[in-house]
């Protein structure tokens, strides 16, 4: 054709290399344009999109760190002659973490490279519909031509710009994981899942840590974990236990840098109607992302977007309002956030491109997990929202407090260790969704995932013999209704 | 309270038997003989029903004279510390790799033993002691005593004093469970100890010698060589017989490189005692099975795990007609847990050709007293019971092993996928990379159904455990593709 590209992919993440690599499997001319628009900080990163330098990658091994601070207190208890308490570097650690990431950076090009994808460090924007010029950090310009493009830019953290001194003396989770040096005393800004991990690994290394939420945990714009109140509260119960200083609903109105370079906040607090201040180290905004369209000039290109969230809106088979244009990930509207999400749809939609194959994403029942200290995973619908869906009297909920046999010797609570499933109470008992909080949240949810995704109802679940001594087996043995008022609290043995 | 499940529907136990109301000629409606997992769960569910349970629980002592309380083999000598001595040795691993993410101590740190095993027999003692309560609760009647048939519908209850008591009821269940097989050579019951003994040892086992292949022997030395200690491991022939062969090795191979020494194909032909002690020094002689190479070492401690025997032998089963199997001690039942003699059943590690598993007994059990007492049709399900070893490597599986597969199916319908994976959080401690691997195997003219699911990584159980429900629900190879994944974790590979 007279394009000079079969695809080009605008966005080097998670689903626009996943797109990428897989449309150069079947031969075809691949470009990926990928640019990172520095911080209000200065902070900026390599190849690999969010999940890579300032999403899950670093989030989990941070996480790690401050699960590794609890093992440490467990060993004592389990015979490990070690003295407390132990200190923790931050800047060993976020050494070692972007080291890491440094090496995924690296990875990518070299994949790149292998599978003959061009790629350009350039930042990109339609001038039509079928040419998209490149600019490079040093201003110069690049025009690329393709069939097919595929816009996978994700998002950006935003700022709450309303709040006098907000951009200048705050910090997002862009700037946290590459902080040289510690963060100190910090103050994650509102309830998302992000502010609640990030507060939660930072409370785990031994920094003092405030979480200041205007409402309810786990709420916002991002409706994925909006309905999951009894998960959201139980997650937060877990963290206060655990260290973290939460300011219910309060809102902060400024921040000042003071002379020690410390930064001074003033909020209102709605309960009281006082106003309050505190001074912190590290202010961190955590509510929400953008979508990164600023400087794509998608009207030149005819893309229409969200007028509300400013997203992408695409159909099913990921194409946007002109025809040979395509996104995947986070910036489109309506699809969950997620790493895996982006790379499946990606993948199939290079698979529909240029491959034989018609099959679609499937955005149902996708798996979820928030790594806070303690994890929560989950699939299928909210209990709210399967109330909402199919009326409480068709919902039947079993759920259980349990105890991980791990915490017994060390002596740890188990408060919060739960599990819940949402079922439909007829017929066979479909099973809506499961929810569990407990260590390794992710790993026990997976494949239930999976047997969701087959329709698996109750009846199937209670015949699959437990594990033993898991936490999953304790899914696998729900059969306390919250209809019955029964105490929920199982015993192990 | 409990939610009736469809097959389930509970009536009246009149209707059930068909009969006149229950004889009261007997002392009993049930007697349980064997207090452990299948026993325990059924004397509970039996008294749900309002049936007149007994339970007979006695432990003889091992041969150095140890003994525990009420639960069996699982709570006392099994899983349960078996699993926290593990995390014992996991939390070591964890020390280790915590300074890489930022926790700041130089020492070399050293276990104790005591501390754990303290820490780990008191918690099985609230179990034994919970196990009582729950007993007393349920109106259980419960003896420490030895049970064994003395007549039709009769059996003879003799405690620690000698006390001899008869009993009748109208059912028995036999549930006696297993003990360690010793090896028959001179000095093995003197001076070797068995996993009867290693979880409540008074003394650091030091270096040790552990004899066997099977996941006891495997699981053991895998923790006592991560708490510091030198231990061997000598195998007569293959490791884990039965086990995915594939998977038995790669478990070996890992434990090698982190320390664990292995001697293939010798068997042990003599345990002299060189010094006394706690522990003492042991000479062991050991001879090749392929020549006439015989080797000596000296070893603190040996442990003995070459398989377990079934109680069947002492407990007058001739009297009253069982059929066991002369050769393995194990009896045969139907698929109702019925042996031939029709009011005697039998459940948990003693029957034939079924699985030594703690939640298989607990199902087997309440399953068969709700057939007796609650109507119920409902047999226990032996199909792809998931089952995990906790080795340092862990390994969870589900379903057919690669060897059996391909003998059932024929190896042109069976296609194995695999991969290697390296956890995030083992990264930044630079461990183990392209060690851990899963593998499912799908038998493809069956819609490429998931026949066999195997997973060599932390948390293999937790892992494990979902993707059983799901097999249960026959999940396909396409299936499990369209599932997406939880990012970053070890499941979604």
């Amino acid at each position: 054709g007279k394009n000079e590209y079969d695809l080009l992919v605008i966005g080097g993440g998670s689903g626009g290399l996943a797109c990428a690599k897989e449309a150069a499997q079947f031969g075809r001319k691949v470009a990926v344009l990928d640019y990172v628009e520095r911080s209000p900080q200065g902070t900026t990163w390599g190849l690999g999109g969010t999940c890579v330098n300032v999403g899950c990658i670093p989030k989990k091994l941070m996480h790690q760190a401050a699960l590794l601070g609890s093992a440490i207190k467990d060993a004592q208890h389990y015979g490990w002659n070690i003295a407390q308490p132990v200190h923790h570097s931050w800047s060993v650690m976020a050494q070692a973490v972007q080291n890491y990431v440094k090496s995924l950076n690296w990875g990518h090009r070299v994949q790149l490279q292998d599978k003959k994808v061009k790629y350009f460090n350039m930042k990109g924007s339609f001038s039509d519909p079928h040419t998209v010029r490149g600019l490079t950090k040093a201003g110069k310009e690049t025009i690329v031509t393709a069939d097919n493009i595929v816009i996978a830019t994700g998002g950006r953290p935003k700022y709450p710009t309303h709040i006098a001194g907000a951009l200048e003396h705050g910090i997002t989770s862009d700037d946290l994981f590459w902080l040289k040096e510690s963060p100190g005393k910090t103050l994650p800004s509102f309830i998302l899942y992000v502010s609640l991990e990030c507060a939660g690994f930072l409370t785990g290394i031994g920094l003092d840590t405030t979480v200041m939420m205007r409402s309810i945990p786990l709420s916002g714009t991002n409706t994925f974990f909006s309905s999951q109140q009894q998960m959201a509260s139980l997650v937060t119960e877990h963290m206060e236990s655990y260290g973290t200083k939460f300011l219910k609903r309060c809102s902060p109105t400024k921040v000042e840098k003071l002379e020690s370079n410390r930064l001074q906040v003033t909020w209102k607090n709605t309960d009281l109607g006082t106003e309050e201040t505190d001074s912190f180290d590290t202010v961190m905004w955590a509510v929400g992302r953008a979508p990164d369209i600023k400087t794509l000039n998608l009207e030149t290109a005819g893309v229409k977007t969200n007028s509300e969230t400013g997203k992408i809106i695409v159909d099913a088979r990921e194409a946007t309002s002109v025809p040979h244009i395509y996104a995947v990930g986070d910036i489109t509207e309506g699809r969950p956030e997620l790493t895996p999400t982006a790379i499946a749809a990606g993948k199939l939609l290079a698979q529909r491109l240029f491959g034989q194959s018609s099959e679609l994403m499937d955005y149902d029942n996708v798996p979820t997990t928030v790594f806070t200290p303690l994890e929560y995973g989950c699939v299928g619908l909210s209990e709210e929202a399967a109330v909402q869906c199919h009326g409480s009297d068709n919902v039947e909920v079993f759920h259980a407090y349990y105890k991980p046999l791990e915490f017994t010797v060390a002596e740890r609570d188990a408060t919060q260790c739960y599990v819940k499933m949402v079922c439909l109470r007829e017929g066979e008992q479909r099973i809506l969704g499961l929810h569990f909080i407990g260590p390794n949240a992710g790993e026990v949810i997976q494949g239930f995932a999976l047997g969701i995704k087959c329709g698996a109802t109750y009846p199937q679940v209670m015949k699959t013999v437990g594990i033993h001594p898991t936490c999953a087996e304790e899914v696998t043995k729900l059969h306390i209704t919250k209809r019955s008022g029964l105490d929920a609290t199982v015993t192990g043995c | 309270s409990v939610q009736a499940r469809k097959e389930d529907k509970p009536q009246k136990a009149m209707e059930v038997n068909g009969l006149t109301p229950v004889p009261h000629s007997y002392d009993y409606d049930l007697i349980v003989i064997g207090g452990g997992s299948g026993g325990l769960a059924a004397a509970k569910e039996a008294a749900k029903y309002e049936k007149k349970v007994m339970v007979l629980d006695f432990v003889v002592p091992t041969p150095l004279g140890g003994s525990w309380g009420l639960g069996g083999t699982c709570v006392n000598v099994g899983c349960i510390p078996k699993k926290l001595m593990h995390q014992a040795a996991l939390l070591g691993q964890a020390l280790q790799d915590s300074r890489k993410f930022g926790w700041q101590f130089t020492e070399e740190v050293k276990h104790n033993w005591m501390t754990m095993t303290e820490s780990v027999q008191n918690y099985i003692g609230s179990l034994n002691w919970g196990y009582r309560v729950a007993l007393r609760d349920n109106k259980v009647t419960y003896e420490n005593a030895y049970g064994e048939f003395v007549g039709p519908h009769t059996i003879k209850a003799t405690n620690k004093k000698g006390v001899e008591k008869l009993y009748t009821a109208e059912r028995f269940l036999i549930a006696t469970g297993e003990r360690p097989r010793y090896l028959g050579i001179p000095g093995d019951k003197e001076y070797c100890i068995s996993s009867d003994d290693l979880f409540s040892l008074p003394y650091c086992p030091g270096k040790t010698l552990v004899v066997g292949a099977s996941y006891v022997a495997l699981e053991c030395a895998g923790f006592l060589a991560g708490l510091g200690l030198d231990v061997t491991v000598m195998v007569r022939s293959i490791l884990l017989r039965g086990f995915d062969q594939d998977m038995a090795n790669k478990i070996g191979e890992y434990m090698k490189e982190h320390g664990v020494n292995f001697i293939r194909e010798f068997v042990p032909i003599k345990v002299e005692q060189v010094e006394e002690g706690t522990p003492g020094r042991l000479k062991v002689t050991a001879k090749s099975t392929t020549g006439n190479q015989i080797i000596e070492e000296e070893y603190n401690t040996v442990l003995l795990a070459i398989g377990r025997d079934p109680c069947t032998r002492k407990i007058g089963l001739d009297k009253v007609g069982v059929n066991i199997n002369e050769k393995t001690g194990k009896i045969p039942v139907n698929d109702e847990e019925q042996t031939n003699v029709p009011y005697i059943y039998a459940v948990g590690d003693i029957l034939q050709d079924k699985l030594e598993l703690t939640p298989v007994a607990i199902q087997a059990g309440r399953l068969l007293v709700r057939r007796l007492y609650a109507g119920a049709t409902r047999k226990c399900d032996y199909v792809n019971v998931p089952t995990t070893v906790f080795t340092p490597l862990e390994y969870g599986a589900c379903g057919y092993s690669e060897e059996t597969a391909v003998e059932k199916f024929g190896e042109e319908n069976i296609e194995v996928y695999h991969s290697h994976f390296w956890p995030l959080e083992w990264t930044v401690p630079s461990r183990d990379n392209n060690k851990c691997y899963a593998k499912i195997i799908c038998n493809i003219p069956d819609n490429e159904r998931v026949i066999g699911f195997h997973v060599l990584g932390p948390n293999a159980g937790e892992v494990t455990q979902g993707f059983a429900a799901a097999m249960k629900c026959g999940m396909t190879k396409e299936q499990l593709d369209s599932t997406v994944g939880i990012h970053p974790v070890c499941a979604e590979v």
